[in-house]
């Protein structure tokens, strides 16, 4: 990850509303600003509320405009070597949400909830989920559609959305706090050699999703896996999710949220900011860094080192939301 | 008389079946650090194939025509399919699309061996 210089504020607006100014990386200890996007900051999970939370603490709460949380992977279910207990380190960030300065307004999955799908799986990760407090917004991961149904599962517990009005896959869209929030789904109707897939009837939607919206609206997407394309080698990217991007283009302030990959990447493209969320369950590779993107196996006490979730915050005045991430331990 | 006829019938399709199944080639391919290895195969019609999930993290096997379709294989867990042919099969993993095989069912019957090549296509 590129340590970018910090810019003069008028230097980073130029041209852009709503521009995203800075984020904060807690597990890395990465601050950057940039041009772009929308983010700034809060809170965190666990008992390791490191640097770049403490900054927030003093400066959320009497600015804060919109707070949310992103959790992803959690895998309930997954028993290996990497982790052998995924509900528990689950647990631990519903915790760790709890006890955050600014309570969010509620909180995306971005998928992978089970491991296998099976009912057992989605019915722990409920209940843990439910400790939360605030509603809960998901995508679905490939891990989430392995029922005999391909999803119909998933459907029946989550395709409703929060209007009532998911669709397809569970795609959805809804409005908070000024900004408009678009979960995608992009990992049914795989095709062999391909990426993730969103599929002419999505794409539509979403044309039609974002139509009536000024540019000045800010949007945040969220899928599981990546809509830019961060290592076709290993899968890590959208074969249709330019085709996303490009509607997207007109609007001013565009935050891209993805799991997947079980770490922390993040880029910015003109007002898109992109990031991926650390897994709740077990760390992942960084690209080519290993010969599969297969579970990482860390030393017990550095495992809740490299998991984690990620607030963000929207100030309405001010301009940038806030992306943190955070570890468990 | 019928009825003994019916039982003979049955008892010699069950022989040839069970002859039949004694005399196939199974050819084990092992999904290993998200690769199907071999990632082609030549086999002889009527081979079964062998998937072995070897990763830490669920496959699944997915002809590109949509012919056939295993449930999820967690760790080591195995799915097999006999192949009629001849012709070829394109297959995929259904979670991660960029794992691809191919199993080429030669009609001239080469004996089921396994070429190592690269996942993608």
């Amino acid at each position: 990850m590129a340590h970018q210089p910090s810019l003069p504020a008028d230097e980073i607006d130029a041209g852009r509303r709503g521009a995203l100014k800075c984020m904060a990386w807690a597990g890395t200890g990465l601050v950057w600003s940039v041009a772009g996007g929308v983010p700034l900051t809060a809170g965190l999970i666990g008992g390791g509320a490191q640097a770049a939370p403490a900054a927030t603490k003093t400066t959320a709460p009497a600015q804060a405009g919109l707070t949310f949380v992103q959790i992803s992977d959690s895998h309930v279910g997954f028993d290996k070597p990497a982790n052998p207990d995924a509900l528990a380190t689950l647990r631990e960030a519903v915790a760790g949400v709890r006890s955050l300065p600014t309570k969010p307004a509620f909180v995306i999955h971005t998928g992978d909830i089970s491991h296998l799908s099976r009912d057992e799986q989605f019915d722990a990760a409920d209940q843990a989920l439910k400790d939360l407090g605030v509603p809960v917004f998901f995508v679905p991961g490939e891990h989430d559609v392995l029922d005999d149904g391909m999803g119909a599962a998933y459907l029946a517990r989550y395709g409703t959305g929060p209007n009532g009005r998911a669709l397809g896959a569970g795609w959805y869209s809804f409005d908070h706090g000024g900004v408009h929030f678009v979960a995608l789904v992009n990992v049914v109707n795989l095709k062999g050699g391909g990426l993730g897939n969103l599929g002419e009837d999505q794409l539509a939607w979403l044309a039609g999703d974002l139509r009536a919206l000024s540019a000045s609206t800010p949007v945040v997407v969220f899928a599981h896996i990546p809509l830019w394309t961060v290592y076709p080698e290993w899968g890590w990217g959208t074969d249709d999710g330019a085709r996303a991007l490009g509607l997207l283009a007109r609007f001013g302030s565009v935050t891209v949220l993805n799991g997947h990959i079980h770490q922390i990447l993040q880029k910015v493209e003109g007002s898109v900011a992109f990031h991926t969320a650390r897994s709740t369950a077990f760390p992942q590779p960084s690209p080519g860094s290993a010969p599969s993107p297969g579970p990482m196996k860390l030393p017990a006490d550095k495992l809740r080192g490299a998991l984690g979730v990620t607030t963000v915050t929207y100030r309405q005045k001010a301009g940038p939301l806030a992306v943190v991430d955070a570890t468990l331990g | 008389m019928s009825r003994f006829i019916s039982a003979a019938r049955v008892a010699a399709v069950l022989f040839c079946a069970l002859t039949g199944l004694a005399q196939a080639e199974t050819v084990e391919i092992r999904i290993d650090n998200f690769t199907f290895s071999p990632a082609e195969v030549h086999v002889a019609p009527g081979t079964t194939i062998v998937w072995v999930n070897a990763d830490d993290i669920p496959h699944a096997v997915a002809a590109n025509d949509k012919s056939f379709r295993s449930k999820v294989l967690d760790t080591e867990e195995k799915y097999s399919r006999t192949v009629a042919g001849p012709g070829t099969i394109d297959y995929f993993c259904s979670l991660h699309p960029h794992m691809t095989g191919r199993i080429i069912v030669d009609a001239g019957g080469s004996q089921g061996s396994g070429t190592s090549g690269p996942a993608g296509h």
